[in-house]
């Protein structure tokens, strides 16, 4: 115990440095995937061939894509996009370089979480829409996701959970964060009491979010 | 526009047929039929007889693959985008399952219509409460779909199609999923407005009951084909199937003679 509480004070600032890390890598791809996952998504659904507004080969190709960019294991994908990041955001290591390649895994990701969640959406409610005149753009923002913003907010809080985990990988990169500070320190040299402050964070970090998705859900859902 | 002679809803030959994966299905063979203004219609059939399908051809939520639809002198077919969004603001529709949307209030519900038709945001609540208190809902504007009956449902989604005061209301089952004194108050409001506003209803029911209470003329359809056609006030039916739903209208018994399709 003194081991631990010894270790906290030792690598305080480190650790706290490494948790605004990962709120940064993390909080970066999350914007990636509402900002550019949803649209992505909602193009899936609605370009399907019995979608609302079918384009079969336009939806095949993206189809592929996503499939693509979601079958390389992740630490590839890091590697791969390394002149990428450098393009981007200008280095090719650290957390905002890590969030470059974060961001490529979360959109396929997520979009294909949104367009599973809108297929919820009751046929018969998109039927009334339709019957009431409504455009594309009402169809999309006040019928679909409007009406699956329950399953969407589950969505968002499971890629958020799963995607705090991811970012631990991306230490591989020397990309900052809770996970690389656990590799670097906690397993490469031997200080077991590092280890285990950043698992605590993380277990931390995920419940809140876990809570925090679930208090939003539930106060979303009129059902 | 709509002339004096011109009926407020014109099929000719029309037909919808389906075709997946190599198999053929006509919903609607080519059909002819006239609706008048301020006419109550039924389309009487059994499940899969092709009542839906030419309700829908209507206001286009299918597109018929022959022939042509107009309402109000306007042709459906063909029409595209921003044309074909307001062509069906002018016809309002109602659903067997309601079809509200769940996160929004019953008054949300009703604006949800006036959004789309592109009501200024100013106009759009007190539009909306006219519409609620129409339907005898103006005490529930703030309630969510989930805290209302079947029957209260069935009367925000009427609000919702009134809104944008439509000259025609498409009715799909629209009282089957309530219980038989809830479906009467539902009908009662459909002839009210039928009377006050010279408002044409077309409904969609397997039920005799419905269609001899509210409609002035009824069309009998079995598989995509229109079999009978029935004046409600001295019917006549004489298709087996015309003569089995008024049959069943005075209770069924042993000696109900089945349509022959059925039996076989």
């Amino acid at each position: 115990m003194n081991e631990l509480l010894k270790s906290f004070v030792e690598f305080g600032p480190d650790l706290w440095k490494a948790t605004l890390d990962t709120f940064i890598m993390v909080g970066a791809t999350m914007a990636s995937a509402v900002l550019l996952g949803t649209p992505l998504g909602v193009m899936l659904f609605v370009t399907a061939p019995q979608g609302l507004y079918p384009r079969p080969l336009l939806n095949r190709v993206v189809g592929y894509l996503v499939n693509a960019l979601r079958s390389f294991p992740f630490i590839i994908l890091l590697v791969l996009l390394i002149p990428v990041s450098r393009f981007v955001v200008g280095t090719s290591i650290g957390p905002k370089a890590a969030a470059v390649a974060l961001s490529v895994a979360v959109i396929p990701y997520f979009a294909r979480l949104v367009e599973q969640n809108l297929r919820d959406v009751p046929r018969g409610v998109i039927d009334m829409a339709h019957a009431c005149g409504a455009s594309a753009r009402h169809m999309v923002f006040k019928v679909l996701l409007s009406e699956a913003r329950v399953a969407l907010v589950g969505s968002l809080t499971v890629t958020a959970t799963g995607f705090i985990a991811y970012s631990a990988v991306a230490g591989a990169v020397g990309a900052g964060g809770l996970g690389d500070l656990a590799i670097r320190y906690g397993y490469y040299r031997f200080e077991t009491g590092v280890m285990v402050w950043c698992c605590v964070i993380m277990f931390v970090l995920v419940q809140a979010t876990q809570m925090a998705g679930n208090a939003l859900a539930a106060r979303l859902d009129r059902r | 526009m709509n002339g004096p002679t011109e009926p407020m809803i014109q099929l000719r030959q029309a037909a919808k047929r389906f075709e997946s994966r190599g198999q053929v299905v006509d919903a609607l063979h080519p059909t002819d039929l006239d609706i008048a203004a301020g006419e109550v219609f039924g389309l009487l059939g059994f499940s899969g007889a092709g009542k839906s399908t030419l309700l829908r051809l209507i206001n286009r939520l299918e597109e018929p693959t022959q022939g042509s639809v107009r309402v109000d002198g306007l042709e459906m077919t063909g029409l595209r985008g921003a044309e074909l969004s307001r062509a069906r603001q002018r016809v309002g529709m109602i659903f067997q399952q309601f079809n509200l949307l769940a996160h929004r209030t019953a008054l949300g519900n009703v604006e949800f219509a006036l959004e789309v038709a592109g009501v200024p945001a100013a106009q759009r609540a007190r539009t909306a409460r006219e519409s609620l208190h129409a339907v005898g809902l103006a005490d529930k504007e703030g309630a969510y779909p989930a805290q209302l009956s079947g029957g209260q449902r069935q009367r925000v989604a009427i609000a919702r199609a009134l809104a944008t005061q439509p000259k025609v209301l498409l009715c799909d089952e629209a009282t089957s999923a309530l219980d038989p004194h809830t479906a009467l108050s539902i009908l009662r409001l459909l002839r009210r407005l039928n009377r006050e506003r010279g408002m044409t209803i077309v409904i969609v029911t397997h039920d005799i009951k419905v269609a001899s209470y509210l409609c002035q003329r009824c069309i009998v359809l079995e598989r995509g084909r229109v079999v009978d056609a029935i004046d409600m006030a001295d019917p006549r039916p004489r298709s087996p199937l015309g003569r089995f739903f008024f049959e069943t209208a005075r209770g069924w018994t042993d000696d109900t003679v089945l349509p022959t399709e059925e039996e076989a």
